[in-house]
């Protein structure tokens, strides 16, 4: 029998089974905390950082953190909410995001967060990396200018070998995500899709489709990101 | 070049686990780990070629292209830039004609940077074809370049060899111990099996105790309660493994280079005693790449061991089975935080991991794995051979025992010191010979850097912790500039880069300290950094992160006139500088600059 345990989220009552991880406890009991990198049932990345929370009074990953009895959690305060959209600034400076020319505007995840901050111009100073698109393989554009680094493809997408078709390359300012054009070559019309939607931002693009969805139809055009979670309990 | 390679991947039985070895035998094999050879590494371990790439690029000493038949690494760091590096750099350039990250046109020579590699004591230091030069100059330059030129092998450069075991016939290397004071316990007298003896007619339980009572915390920095580290790992019922963490990367360390050199069966003997107070039957010793030089007579000391009957199946005739494999890492200072250096000891990339679980609970290959350093091991053999009532007589209430430390940069006698924790820094100053000091950097980049008002600390877990680093700054430095810029550029290269904040931050900080240093920097740069120091300190998940900008805030914090100095008190002030943008192509045109401001 699974445990249950009870917590607080900013003073509200919570429970969750014991061991669950906080942000997936947190959005079953109507709490959004903002995420990029992190999916259900995929091994935490723990790279984004969006969802650090003080736990106990200690600064941690809302989605590396399992819950445990009595946890007192903070989450939707000015000083966390402010360093979440510092995060949210960064990414923006780091890599190069058009969003009237992305395929993905109004599906992103990045850009709802920059409106749900209420982002105007990024503190920090503009990067201007260069970065490289990938289009040689037969089905996927990996435009790497707009890739946060999140490891969604790289946890998620492997062929049917269990072999990575997404890695990542160098480190640190040499950061890339990389494509295994090998592998890349025989990936099926569903599991392009299958990247191109766990893909957060426009970086994973399915070739020879676009714009199914106009704008103004798409997943945050109507409503802020993280309002499913929070209806489910009011 | 297919059959080369299959028969490295054979060696290690076709272990994806075993990738670091496989690389690094490919890239002395062919002084580069290239496209193709990357394809039949992945098809013969039957993982996929970015995986491998994911290997490969993450590490410093592995390159795509090929090397030259003579790879130059020049050490860039702090302590080196103090002693002359730039000269040496510049004569490297000259001799070759080439600047550093090239290689010459014959592929004879590339010259190229790294970061620390254990040296600061006998600066500049360079690597060449993994042989360690020390104390180059201009002169020794010339004649190196002269020697490769002439075709020489890097070994027959020089004849004299540094002092005690580097003069061994497995070393020779020119490195010197500079041991300059010796203590009770890891630099004491020491009788090789002692310790072990006495510790296989002990209870394991009883070890572990004796470690707690001891009050010994980790060496590397952290100072974790090591006995408490072992007795987490001990209550869990799985096959475990006993990791050294020998990936001292810290700018300003070499104490563990001096352990290794002086007493690796020390080391390993600590190893030993904590896998059978843990229930493990392998060890790890995961060696930097820049030890390299030391790898033979490592080795050897293993084979001596074993031969003693101190190491392997039955020890001592006690039925206790362990034995221990050298893993080198291929330059990642990242790969100093334990659980980045269990992912490199698999074949990873050196990336931390998230915690929950901790390495006890599921380490090295998943397993329970206690991560110690090279110190902790050696200081426990000494705790278990005298006892722990011993060992805390010395040290302060907080801090047992004694701590090797590394004193490097402006003074008199540079070298390994083992002292007893609660020295003060005046104290610690007077025995170097160090005067007209304006700062001393603590514990390294990721330590505190402080003025001399704060002499009179002591060097002590609850005052000034230390993993052994300490950089002793003259009045002629250019703090900023020649230190702290150093470091950021060095926390900006050393990051995974795989938490934003800690990525994207330690770039941004390097650029805001680098347009302070430049000139161009207003008041508002400085509550800036200030600001975002905070932010990426509690945001990143492992040590690197949480203190990368420790170089920036604790010299606001202690040296704040010497920002002061350097930033207008305007608005705004651009950090893009006409006149420097334009001079070269002014130049190249013969053209006198009109710009006005």
């Amino acid at each position: 029998m699974s445990e249950t345990v009870k917590f607080t989220i900013d003073g509200k009552e919570c429970t969750a089974v014991k061991g669950q991880l906080l942000i997936d406890a947190a959005a079953d009991n109507g709490i959004y905390i903002p995420l990029l990198c992190h999916m259900r049932d995929l091994v935490p990345a723990g790279s984004c950082r969006i969802c650090t929370c003080k736990v106990n009074g200690r600064y941690m990953s809302a989605c590396t953190t399992p819950v445990e009895p009595g946890m007192n959690i903070e989450s939707n305060t000015a000083e966390l909410n402010d360093i979440r959209k510092a995060i949210v600034e960064m990414l923006f400076v780091e890599g190069n995001h058009f969003c009237p020319s992305c395929e993905k505007s109004g599906n992103c995840d990045l850009q709802a967060l920059g409106y749900k901050y209420q982002m105007m111009v990024p503190r920090f100073p503009y990067a201007f990396e260069r970065r490289e698109l990938e289009a040689s393989t037969p089905k996927i554009f990996l435009e790497k200018n707009r890739c946060i680094f999140c490891k969604r493809c790289v946890r998620l997408i492997k062929d049917e070998q269990g072999r990575s078709i997404f890695a990542f390359k160098g480190r640190g300012k040499t950061l890339e995500i990389n494509i295994d054009k090998k592998l890349a070559a025989n990936m099926s019309d569903d599991l392009t899709m299958k990247a191109m939607n766990a893909c957060p931002v426009g970086a994973i693009l399915k070739k020879e489709v676009g714009f199914i969805n106009s704008i103004g139809t798409r997943k945050y055009d109507k409503e802020p990101i993280g309002s499913d979670i929070e209806k489910i309990h009011q | 070049m297919k059959d080369k390679i299959l028969s490295i991947v054979e060696n290690y039985e076709r272990d994806p686990g075993r990738l670091m070895d496989i690389l690094l035998d490919v890239q002395k094999a062919f002084g580069c780990v290239s496209c193709e050879a990357i394809g039949l590494i992945a098809s013969e371990l039957k993982i996929s070629e970015v995986d491998v790439v994911q290997t490969r690029s993450f590490y410093h000493f592995f390159t795509k292209e090929p090397v030259g038949k003579y790879a130059v690494y020049l050490n860039n760091s702090v302590v080196s830039g103090f002693f002359g590096m730039k000269e040496v750099a510049d004569e490297f350039e000259k001799q070759t004609g080439i600047k550093f990250g090239q290689k010459t046109a014959d592929g004879l020579i590339s010259l190229h940077y790294t970061a620390c590699i254990g040296m600061s004591d006998q600066e500049p230091a360079a690597l060449i074809n993994s042989v360690v030069f020390t104390e180059l100059n201009r002169e020794k330059v010339r004649k190196i370049v002269a020697d490769m030129r002439e075709g020489k092998a890097v070994e027959a450069m020089f004849s004299q060899y540094g002092d005690g075991v580097n003069a061994h016939p497995l070393v020779k290397s020119m490195v010197k111990n500079n041991i300059r004071k010796t203590g009770k316990v890891t630099l004491g007298e020491y009788t090789p099996g002692k310790g072990l003896a006495k510790a296989l007619n002990m209870e394991s339980k009883a070890i572990i105790q004796e470690v707690k009572d001891s009050n010994l915390r980790g060496r590397g920095g952290a100072g974790f309660p090591t006995g408490m580290k072992w007795d987490f790992c001990a209550r869990e019922n799985d096959s475990k493994y006993v990791l050294c963490n020998a990936d001292e990367g810290e700018p300003g360390t070499f104490k563990d280079r001096v352990l290794l050199t002086e007493r690796a069966a020390m080391m390993f003997e600590g190893m030993t005693i904590a896998g059978y107070a843990i229930g493990a039957k392998e060890g790890v010793l995961y060696l930097r790449q820049e030890y390299v030089y030391l790898k033979n007579y490592v080795e050897n000391v293993l084979v001596e061991l074993r031969n003693k009957n101190l190491l392997g199946k039955n020890i001592l005739g006690k039925g206790f089975d362990f034995d221990i494999r050298v893993q080198f890492g291929a330059g990642a200072y990242v790969c100093g935080e334990e659980s980045a250096l269990i992912e490199s000891a698999e074949g990873k990339r050196g990336e931390p991991r998230n915690r929950p679980p901790f390495p006890v609970q599921k380490g090295y290959k998943n397993k329970p794995t206690i991560v110690n350093n090279v110190e902790t091991y050696c200081s426990a053999v000494k705790i278990i051979e005298n006892g722990a009532a011993w060992y805390k007589a010395m040290g302060t209430t907080e801090s047992a025992g004694t701590k090797l430390l590394s004193i490097s940069g402006d003074c008199k006698n540079p070298g390994v010191y083992e002292i007893e924790w609660g020295m003060t820094i005046a104290e610690m100053l007077e025995m170097v010979g160090a005067t007209d000091v304006q700062a001393v950097q603590v514990a390294g980049p990721s330590g505190i850097c402080i003025p001399p008002a704060q002499f009179n600390r002591k060097i002590a877990i609850e005052d000034l912790p230390t993993g052994g680093s300490m950089i002793v700054i003259g009045k002629n430095r250019d703090l900023l500039k020649d230190v702290v810029l150093n470091f950021m550029e060095f926390f900006e290269d050393e990051s995974c880069g795989s938490c934003v904040t800690c990525r994207s931050f330690n770039m941004i900080l390097r650029k805001q300290i680098e347009k302070v240093v430049e000139g161009h920097g207003i008041k508002t740069d400085i509550e800036n950094m200030t600001a975002w120091s905070e932010i990426i300190r509690k945001t990143t998940r492992c040590g690197l992160g949480q203190t990368s900008s420790n170089p920036i805030t604790t010299t606001i914090k202690n040296f704040r006139e010497l920002y002061d100095k350097r930033v207008k008190d305007v608005d705004y002030q651009s950090d893009f500088d006409m006149h420097k943008a334009v001079a070269e192509s002014c130049e190249v045109v013969g053209r006198i600059p009109n710009i006005h401001e």
